[in-house]
């Protein structure tokens, strides 16, 4: 911290905390000038709810949003919208190998 | 969204600009920058373009993050639930509940007292005492050191004990490798040759209760017929300051609305009987008794305080010492950014134990039937230390919830509570703004220092590793 001199003990761990936290992740958007470099066009996590880039958009990704549909499905607890691969369309991902790569490939499904 | 000003107290000391943050308790010091946000903000809320008016992002941010500043949705203070095992570390055992005085502000023996001793033993024998001991080293596993406070009554009408209570708790602290210090209160009227002789080969701490010059302590410290104690514990008192060499010599002040000069009090104490250190503390009262301090009388007194801490400043920017432990206390906690769930140790990691071997939150509790906690023999009753401690809660203290002072004071003692308004849960609010405007006395002096003399603060580092 360079505006703010940490004094006592507490205000030690105070300041420790804030440079060692993870800034993306504490909530109300702090000033643009305190936020982590991310380059533009990056998403740092793959995980639903994160993918945006440090502008906050999703348009400029390197990974592509619709990744997301696939990580709800097969690995993560999110409670996403995603057909139902037990009964009813059960080969909806059968031509993605890779979501990365293959993603395009995922079937639209209209029940 | 807007940001405003979060939750602190804004005070200055040696020049410089400082923060005291609540409840957090952090001290930061501010630079030209930062406090040019805080003045935009004092005028109003403000939108993020507004404040980068003001200032650059980077002093946003760190504010923001320290949460000096807030944004509309308030922080709220994350629940702090009680500890389901929190080690003891002090005792204070009061060996007797006999006095030879009869002080008429005593909280034991006066008109406000809680204690109910009837048909109780008013001396601890050697086999609850030694119950005490060891049910203080079981109770406290996991923690180095262990202190003893011996306690009354007068402590020295059983000497005898004391002295057994010592060799066998340091015995037991040997065979655990582990450390023990004592320390005991006393009036000092029974205090010998051969007694003070023992205190200092052993290393016990004393502290005497005594309220001044002979005019201001014979007001109330008084023996049965109404005869002043000052002249019989004078010599006393400076025969230990001269022959106790390895602990500091500790005066304890009891004032009242007829005892009040704290100028006075401090001289006498400190230059012509040499204490080394001298703590005052108002009568713990009812507010009807005659003795009790008003509001007017506390203003006084506090504008004592504040002389007396500007003194202690003066010698701790030359580096010396000065004994006005009111202060020293205070800036311990504020060094170490202590926020306190409860204002003390009670029920917590301090118990009381009377001499029938009743365990109380503290030893001002001691002997009263309705805040015994449990027996050295059978332990603690955790639904009733559980009670005790969630009403003593700060987050329960709903008066408390705006308050600056409230990391430190926490409500304050949950005896004066009781005394007060029948409940230990109860804030003290008759202590409100006094304690706000000790804890900014308090704030300034430690900015002081920390602007023109940091290294003296190294004294209170030193002295919490070792509590």
């Amino acid at each position: 911290m360079k505006h703010l001199r940490a004094v006592n003990h507490k205000a030690r761990r105070i300041q420790e905390h804030i440079e060692n936290d993870v800034v993306a992740m504490q909530g109300p958007p702090t000033p643009a000038g305190q936020r982590p470099h991310v380059p533009m066009g990056c998403s740092i996590v793959f995980s639903p709810g994160w993918e945006v880039d440090s502008s906050g958009g999703t348009a400029g990704l390197c990974q592509p949003v619709e990744r997301d549909l696939y990580d709800c499905y097969i690995s993560c607890y999110w409670p996403a919208q995603v057909p139902d691969h037990m009964n009813n369309y059960p080969d909806w991902t059968a031509k993605c190998a890779a979501a990365t790569k293959d993603w395009r490939n995922i079937d639209l499904v209209f029940p | 969204m807007n940001f405003r000003l979060g939750e602190f107290h804004a005070f200055s000391g040696g020049g410089r600009r400082f923060l005291y943050t609540v409840p957090s308790a952090g001290i930061f010091e501010l630079d030209d920058t930062s406090a040019a946000v805080l003045a935009r903000l004092s005028q109003g809320e403000a939108t993020q373009e507004e404040l980068l008016a003001a200032a650059d992002a980077e002093t946003i941010g760190e504010l923001y993050q320290a949460r000096i500043i807030a944004t509309t949705e308030a922080f709220v203070d994350p629940p702090q639930p009680l500890p389901d095992n929190f080690p003891l570390q002090t005792m204070v055992m009061n060996l007797t509940n006999q006095c030879n005085l009869s002080c008429q502000y005593c909280y034991e023996f006066g008109e406000d007292k809680v204690a109910t001793p009837e048909g109780k033993p008013k001396f601890m024998d050697f086999e609850t005492a030694s119950a005490s001991v060891d049910y203080l080293f079981t109770q406290s596993a996991g923690r180095h050191g262990v202190h003893i406070t011996f306690f009354g009554g007068e402590t020295l009408m059983n000497f005898p004990l004391l002295k057994k209570v010592v060799d066998y708790a340091k015995q037991k602290a040997a065979d655990q490798g582990r450390a023990i210090d004592f320390s005991l209160t006393t009036n000092a009227t029974l205090l010998t040759p051969a007694i003070i002789e023992y205190l200092s080969a052993n290393e016990i701490g004393v502290t005497v209760s005594m309220d001044g010059d002979k005019a201001s302590h014979d007001k109330f410290r008084v023996f049965a017929n109404g005869k002043g104690s000052y002249d019989i514990i004078e010599p006393r008192v400076r025969e230990l300051i001269k022959e106790h060499k390895t602990r500091p010599i500790v005066a304890r002040v009891t004032m009242t609305s007829q005892a009040m000069d704290v100028l006075g009090t401090y001289r006498h104490l400190k230059n012509d009987l040499g204490f080394h250190e001298i703590g005052f503390a108002p009568v713990t009262t009812s507010p009807n008794r005659l003795y009790s301090i008003d509001n007017r009388g506390l203003d006084s007194v506090l504008d004592q305080f504040g002389v007396l801490a500007s003194e202690y400043l003066d010698h701790a920017l030359r580096g010396e010492h000065h004994g006005f432990s009111n202060v020293s206390d205070t800036l311990a906690e504020l060094h170490q950014g202590v926020n306190k769930s409860h204002p003390c140790g009670a029920a917590l990691g301090l118990v009381g134990v009377g001499p029938s071997g009743d365990i109380a939150p503290c030893h001002r509790f001691v002997d009263s039937d309705t805040h015994t906690l449990g027996h050295v023999s059978t332990g603690i009753d955790k639904a009733k230390q559980n009670d005790f401690l969630s009403r003593g809660h700060i987050q329960v203290k709903t008066d408390c919830r705006t308050c600056f002072a409230r990391p430190l004071c926490a409500g304050g003692c949950h005896h004066e509570a009781y005394v007060r308004y029948g409940d230990t849960g109860h804030p003290n609010l008759h202590y409100c703004d006094w304690i706000r405007g000790w804890t900014n006395i308090c704030l300034e002096i430690y900015g002081a220092i920390a602007a023109q003399n940091p290294d003296f603060l190294r004294h209170f580092s030193d002295r919490k590793a070792a509590a």
